[in-house]
This record gives structure tokens, sequence and C-alpha cells, in this order.
């Protein structure tokens, strides 16, 4: 039962102390704000850095070749190793975990490319239909490359939705059109986007036995690509290290060179990130913490003030007949609707600053949020912190003498 | 009304014990208008605090309007006692700043639990008996000192007590007010109840109908 009564008492004694009770909603308000805002942007980072990862398939491992950096069986270092279609072969045959996978032939520098009377500069790659599947493409038109394109050599390209803007406007239609890559006529048949950002959209990917065959006349790629069955971090280290094994047999390069063979394993980085965020949580729930301790404190020393300051009030109102209870009531029903309204407020804030920084959508940063419950959770700690803290001071002031309570000043 | 029966109280610390009340033994009947005087340090504020039920004593007994008033009553049933039976006036008026004069009258009443509006009515009613009337809605510092003590009085006089105790009423008041304060005493007493005020002025004393003089912690001199 709420007791009218007393709540008109307390919102007069609220309405006539404004001071006292700005300073302690202050403390509870920027305790929860911070906290608010603090946990928000490490989530909008986190997400920033999650959605980064939906641009490629995370089960996938890059092989590069590199240079040797150790003298290996006789032969010196220094020696360039180059990968092949012979290596995708084996990959595929002598590795079951290994599912999609492509070479991939990057054109030398930029190459012209020329629609009508517009000519633009992109980078155009050689691959396999499987990269569609690795680099997450979405296709906005028409369709990606695929096998009969590879066999067939045929000049077919398929563009960046960039690419495909520049050169044939925004609500232009590219499936069919014909464009001049360096010389050569290509036909567009798809266009694609990709989740991971502008410098993705401007490229250009033709089949990769054209770009072998036709601009480099071997049969070299300039690093291979794959995704495997979803599988464990380890599993991933030991397939890893199998390949390893396996293709410093073949161009005898010593398998602890790791200069001579660049791996990177998605799984991996992504494993690392999250251990990133792990940390960076932790940082953060240290920092708001600890914001939210300073609050307590604030709240507490504010309460030790507000009863000390009260004691006269108390030792008049005992004198006319007010309990210890009724007067323990009055204290702590008054500075906990206080903390309550404040980190309510606090809360409030906090998400509303969070709401506009959501607009915010930067490569590293987008959706910042935070848990209701972890808000509210914050806000039921400062105020048990905050009734706490005057509880002690105000049964002790309610306890003594109403004479000596009336004399403090 | 009032009787006390071999009231004794000390005050003790590690190594001290103050025997500041020693025995004393006090009648006092409904409607009387009394003053208790005597120097400081001679217990008279200490003989009020007990009658006030603001503070306990060691021995003796203590009988209110024929209510044992122990001397190890809890905190609650002494503020029962002291809100139902006992109306106080301060030296230093000890009103609430943060209310306005009819809010402090009307304060006793609500550890009643009277409804707002009979609270207001009450201490409006109250406020007039001490000509407050229009400063009914004015702060306490806006008041001059003699106005607060007579809204002290009022504040007293609220919860329509069995007694009324005045500790140094017009102790920080000038001649003049102090004498409409105590015009107001007079007439409150004329109207049947019973009064005791502390004060160690003769001239505010010979207006009370019977003076009791204390030191040492018993009764000197009890008379007019």
């Amino acid at each position: 039962m709420i007791d009218l009564d007393k709540w008109s008492e307390i919102f007069e004694s609220i309405k006539r102390h404004k001071l006292r009770t700005a300073l302690t909603a202050l403390g509870v308000f920027w305790g929860i704000f911070m906290l608010v805002i603090l946990l928000g942007a490490g989530q909008g980072l986190q997400n920033g850095i999650e959605f980064q990862f939906e641009g490629d398939a995370t089960n996938s491992i890059r092989i590069n070749g590199g240079w040797t950096s150790k003298a290996y069986k006789g032969l010196p270092k220094g020696r360039r190793i180059y990968l092949n279609n012979e290596d995708i072969a084996i990959l595929q045959r002598d590795f079951p975990e290994v599912e999609d996978i492509s070479g991939r032939v990057f054109l030398q520098g930029n190459q012209q490319v020329r629609f009508k009377d517009k000519v633009f500069a992109y980078s155009v790659r050689g691959v396999s239909p499987a990269i569609a599947y690795l680099e997450q493409f979405m296709m906005v038109q028409g369709r990606f490359l695929n096998d009969g394109d590879d066999h067939l050599l045929q000049k077919n390209a398929v563009i960046g939705t960039l690419v495909k803007e520049e050169l044939f406007g925004k609500d232009g239609d590219a499936v069919g059109k014909e464009i001049n890559i360096g010389g050569i006529v290509y036909q567009v048949v798809g266009v694609y986007y990709d989740k991971e950002g502008e410098r993705s959209l401007r490229d250009i990917y033709i089949p990769i036995t054209l770009a072998q065959r036709v601009y480099q006349g071997t049969d070299y790629v300039n690093n291979i690509w794959f995704s495997t069955a979803q599988v464990e971090l380890e599993q991933a280290k030991s397939l890893e290290n199998r390949i390893r094994r396996m293709m410093s047999a073949k161009y005898l390069f010593d398998p602890e060179d790791m200069r001579a063979m660049w791996i990177s394993n998605a799984l991996e980085e992504y494993q690392n990130f999250q251990n990133l965020f792990a940390g960076i949580k932790a940082f953060l729930w240290f920092v708001g913490l600890g914001s939210l301790l300073a609050g307590v404190i604030g709240v507490s020393n504010i309460m030790l003030i507000i009863v000390k300051d009260r004691t006269r009030e108390i030792g008049v109102r005992k004198a006319l007949g007010a309990t210890p209870g009724s007067i323990v009531n009055m204290i702590l029903s008054e500075s906990i609707f206080i903390t309550l309204m404040a980190g309510y407020f606090g809360m409030i804030l906090g998400l509303m600053v969070l709401y506009f920084a959501s607009s915010i959508q930067s490569e590293f940063f987008r959706q910042p949020e935070i848990h209701l419950s972890v808000g509210l959770l914050a806000i039921v700690i400062l105020t048990i912190a905050g009734a706490l803290a005057g509880w002690v001071p105000a049964r002790q002031a309610s306890r003594i003498n109403p004479v000596i309570a009336m004399k403090a000043r | 009304m009032i009787a006390l029966r071999d009231i004794r109280k000390a005050y003790s610390t590690e190594f001290t014990r103050l025997e500041v009340l020693k025995g004393i033994e006090l009648t006092i009947e409904d409607g009387e208008y009394v003053s208790i005087m005597g120097s400081s340090g001679s217990g008279k504020s200490t003989l009020l605090n007990i009658l006030g039920i603001l503070d306990d004593y060691d021995s003796g007994t203590y009988h209110l309007d024929n209510t044992l008033i122990s001397k190890d009553l809890s905190q609650k049933e002494a503020a029962y006692y002291r809100n139902r039976f006992i109306g106080f006036v301060f030296q230093s008026f000890n009103l609430l700043n943060f209310k306005t004069a009819q809010e402090n009258v009307a304060l006793p009443l609500y550890y009643q639990k009277i409804s707002r509006k009979e609270r207001s009515d009450l201490a409006m009613h109250h406020l007039e008996q001490v000509g407050l009337a229009e400063w009914a809605t004015h702060f306490p510092n806006q008041l001059s000192g003699g106005q607060q003590q007579r809204v002290a009085i009022a504040r007293a006089l609220a919860t329509n007590p069995k007694v009324i105790l005045a500790d140094e009423p017009t102790g920080a008041l000038d001649s003049k007010t102090s004498h409409e304060v105590m015009e107001i005493f007079d007439r409150v007493n004329a109207e049947g109840k019973t009064l005791i005020l502390v004060t160690h002025e003769m001239d505010i004393a010979h207006r009370t109908k019977r003076i009791i003089h204390i030191k040492d912690g018993l009764i000197l001199k009890d008379g007019v």
C-alpha cells in the first residue's frame, strides 16, 4: 500500500532542497550515463569488426608463395616460390577438408576499362567460380563466373557495383554490355555487391584461365584461397601444417621457413579478434564499473552529509512524536526515489546518445547498443549502495536523544 | 496530572559519575501554571527533559495523567507518549526552515496519522489562536523571533496535549516580545491547560502561579 501522505511529505522535502537533491542525482546520473555510453561504444566497436568478417567466409585459408629466407638442402635462400594450377589440383585431391577452392591472378597494375566514351582504371583479377562463395558476394544483377566460362575461355566479366555505377550509371543495366579491358572486349555477365567495403566494389573479375593465358602466359597464381569444412581452430591449424609440409617437399624449402610460404587462416584471425574483443570488453567493464563505483562513493558521501544536515530536523521530528522507524523510512524513501529517478534519466540519456551515435557508420563502428538488463542492474546496484550508505547514519541519527539532535548545527 | 517520586538521574562517564537529580518529589495538578527556576547546572533542564520523555531517569516513578512513564520505555513508546501527551516550546524555537508556519504547526499531527486536509485546518485554527493567521504561508526565516515562538506555541497546542513544556521560551527574545509570548501562555493556562516552564528570569517566573526552585538536583523551595 502506497502511503500517499508519506510521499507528499517526501516530495515537499525534495522540492524545498533542490541543491541537495541535485547533488545526489548528479552522482547517480553520471555513473549510469558513463556506464551505458562505455558499454554501448564497446559493443559498437565489436559489431563493426564482426560486420567486416561477414564480408568473407570465416572458415577459409589463403596461401601465398613467398621468398625463401633459409638455405635448404643445398639450395640458397632468396628463391621465389610460385604457386600454380597444379598446387590447386593437389590440394583438392589430397586434402579432404578443402571445399571451394580458387586460385587468384592479379593483373599487373590497374587496367584501363572503357565503355563507349567513358574510361576508368580498375584492378582486374582472374578467378574461379568458387570466389563468389569465398568473398561472400551478393549478385545484384546477372550471375557470377561459372565453370563454363573457365573451360571455354569465355571473355566474360563480373563487375562490382561501383564499377557499374561509374560506367553505366546508377540505374543503368550492365548485363550483356560490352566493355573494353586493356584492349580486349569482354561481355559483362553480372554485378556483385560485397559488404566488406568500397575498395572491393571497384574490382573486375574474369575467368582465371583467360587471365593466365592472355595476360600472363604461365599457369602461376598469385595466391590460392579455399574454404574448409566447419572445423575447430585446432584442426584448421593441423591442416595448415600438413599443407606447409607438402609444399615444402614439393618446392624444397625449409618447413620452418615461414617466409617461403604465407598461409593465413581466417578462422585464426577471427579467433584473434574474438580474443581482442574479450579484452576490450573486460577493459570497458573495468572502466564502467569504476565509474559506477565512483558514483556509489559519491552517493554514499552525499547521503552522509544529508543525514548530518538533517540531524536537527530529525531531533525536532522526534520531539514531536516521530518514531525512529518513521525517520529512517522517510530518509531512505527519499534517497531511493532520487537515485532511481536519476539512474533512470541517466540511462535514457545514455541510450539517446547511443541512438544518435548509431548513425555513425564507419568501417570499425556500427550499431552501438547495450543490454537493457545491464543498465537496470546498474541502477539497482547504485540504489542499494545509496540506501545502505544512508541507512547506517540515518539509523544512528534516529536513535540519538532528540535533545542532543536538536542542538546539532 | 504529574507525579514524580524520588526521581534520580546521573550521567556517568568512564571516570566520573555526576548526579544531576538526587531524588525529586513533585506533584503538579491539572491546570497548574508552574515555573521551574534554578541556576545552570542545577538540574532543571534534565528535569524538564525527563518530564518531556526526551530523556530517561535512573530510578523512581513518573506518572503522567495516571499513566506510568516507565524509565525504560522503547523509543517507539516514548515517541507515542510525547506526541499524545506533551507539547514542547523551545528556547531556539526549533521550527523546520523548509516548512511554512502552517506546515510546522501541522507536523505533530502528521505523526498522529491525521489526514492532510484536517491537519491544515487544525494548524490554521491554532495559528489564529496565536494571532498569526495571515502569516500561515510564510517560512520561519520570514518571521520575527517573537512570531516564530508563537508558531512554536501553536505547534505545541496542535495536538491538544495534556501538558505544555517550555524550556526558556523567552530566552532568545527581547522584553517586549517576551511579554507578548507570556500573554499567550497566560491565556492558554486560563483556558485550563497545564503549563510548565523553565526559566531563570524572575519577572517571567513571577507571572506563573507556582515557582519551584531547584538547586544541586533537589527541590529547594516550592511555592509562590
